[in-house]
């Protein structure tokens, strides 16, 4: 199954100052869309809205599944994720961290072997065990996919995914989101990084006026 | 000098012979407190999570009495629970006065804001992003409060040893409710006060020396937990 996103005309305002003005696009499967813009362009408010976390003052954000519309409810946010810029450490284990979005889904079964490879998938695994705090701000945001892996959501939004790690786990962290992609998820990521824009987007696009336009070239 | 020397040699010999009389009044001095904090602790958790969860209509009041609260008079508190419990009080049909429960309920009373206050605090102290972070992955708002208050867990556990500590160590409300009965209501606090008038130094001593034990043993007890919810970061 995979999921569609049509945003519709979305607009945000905070206090008088307006973020998101009659925005619209549509996300479809198995592509990366790389969204750039200055800071304070409404690029995280677009992902918090789009992830259903927050709701636009204005406009319909709309999900399809094989071309038909799906209820927003608790079983649409489960097939979505956002992994925030600060992820969210639970004070617990690696491991836990990761069977978290299981547990509260109720899925026992195949829950450690499924925990346990989403951790390998992001090179983990031999940490495990070891206490979630204690990981460096590269392992952290690996972490985070691995979290969001796990409940193999149909739509990822990563809010700089990489903004505050060091370039050999930058370079992790890409190839991870290339590998993801391949498994028929749309991937929506904001950046501030043109050459990472470019190297990992199928479409990269801009948040101008409180609006999405595709950045040329 | 002498009779001090000798109160505490008395003293050892009944704790080192475990004097039928002193272990009875530990034992009840353990169960009434333990009880008591079990009860406070089932409604002050849920009461100070929900106080730093939850944005709702007279939370900032609330939150100051219970603040106020957590330095209650422990002799206000006998006298209110007294008053409650007496012939003509309110509930004085229940025949409850001078018995092990009107002392639960005295230290209840006593042990529920310092729960309740503490347990807001650990709450409030939780990084915001917990709780954003759950509901990205999937949790009902429920679940995330829960996993807020999970990640509370060691604040809490501190607030529930610091009730222990009061209770364990409060005089004054179960003297008035409890009556400080031989065999039936005298606990560790009430036989020290009582038999110091009388001048039997030895049980006086002899339970110092334990509530000191005790006492104790629940800061080591704090003090582990407060260092194991410290971890150190990296980052």
């Amino acid at each position: 199954m995979s999921l569609e996103l049509v945003v519709s005309d979305i607009s945000k305002t905070y206090s008088n100052d307006t973020v998101l003005k009659n925005c619209s696009f549509t996300f479809n499967s198995s592509r990366i869309y790389v969204l750039m813009g200055p800071n304070g362009s409404g690029k995280s408010t677009f992902l918090r809205i789009c992830a259903l976390l927050e709701a636009p003052d204005s406009g319909d954000i709309n999900f399809y599944s094989e071309g038909k519309p799906v209820i927003k409810d608790i079983s649409l946010m489960r097939r979505i994720t956002l992994l925030l810029p600060k992820i969210g450490v639970f004070n617990t284990s690696v491991y836990k961290n990761v069977a978290y979005g299981l547990k509260i889904r109720n899925l026992k079964i195949d829950s450690a072997s499924r925990a346990e490879h989403a951790l390998d998938f992001v090179g983990l695994l031999q940490k495990k065990n070891q206490n979630a705090l204690t990981l460096s701000s590269g392992e952290s945001q690996r972490l985070g996919i691995a979290r969001a892996l796990v409940v193999e959501p149909e739509i990822i939004f990563l809010d700089e995914p990489t903004a505050s790690v060091d370039v050999k786990n930058t370079e992790i962290i890409e190839d991870i989101i290339r590998k993801i992609r391949k498994d028929s998820r749309a991937i929506v990521m904001t950046t501030h990084d043109l050459a990472q824009a470019k190297r990992l987007g199928d479409e990269v696009l801009c948040i101008k006026d409180g609006q999405i336009t595709e950045r040329p070239g | 000098m002498d009779f001090m020397v000798e109160g505490f040699v008395q003293a050892f010999s009944l704790i080192i012979h475990l004097d039928p009389e002193l272990l009875r009044i530990i034992v009840l001095s353990l169960e009434v407190s333990g009880i008591a904090l079990l009860i406070a602790s089932s409604l002050g958790i849920p009461a100070g999570s929900i106080l730093g969860l939850k944005k709702f209509r007279g939370r900032g009041f609330a939150i100051s009495l219970s603040n106020t609260f957590m330095g209650l008079p422990p002799v206000v508190v006998g006298l209110f629970v007294y008053l409650l419990l007496s012939r003509r009080g309110p509930i004085g049909f229940m025949a409850l006065l001078y018995t092990p429960s009107a002392m639960m309920m005295a230290q209840t009373i006593l042990i529920f804001p310092i729960v309740t206050s503490l347990c807001h605090s650990a709450v409030i102290s939780v990084d915001p992003i917990i709780r954003r972070a759950a509901l990205t992955l999937g949790a009902t708002p429920f679940q995330a409060a829960l996993a807020v208050v999970k990640e509370a867990r060691y604040g809490i556990l501190s607030g529930v040893i610091a009730g222990l500590g009061r209770a364990m160590g409060e005089v004054g409300a179960i003297l008035i409710v409890g009556g400080n009965i031989a065999g039936y209501t005298r606990v560790m606090t009430t036989t020290i006060a009582l038999e110091t008038d009388k001048g039997n130094f030895e049980l006086a001593l002899a339970l110092g020396i334990i509530l000191l034990i005790i006492s104790l043993l629940i800061n080591i007890g704090l003090h582990l937990i407060q260092k194991k919810g410290m971890v150190r970061t990296i980052r």
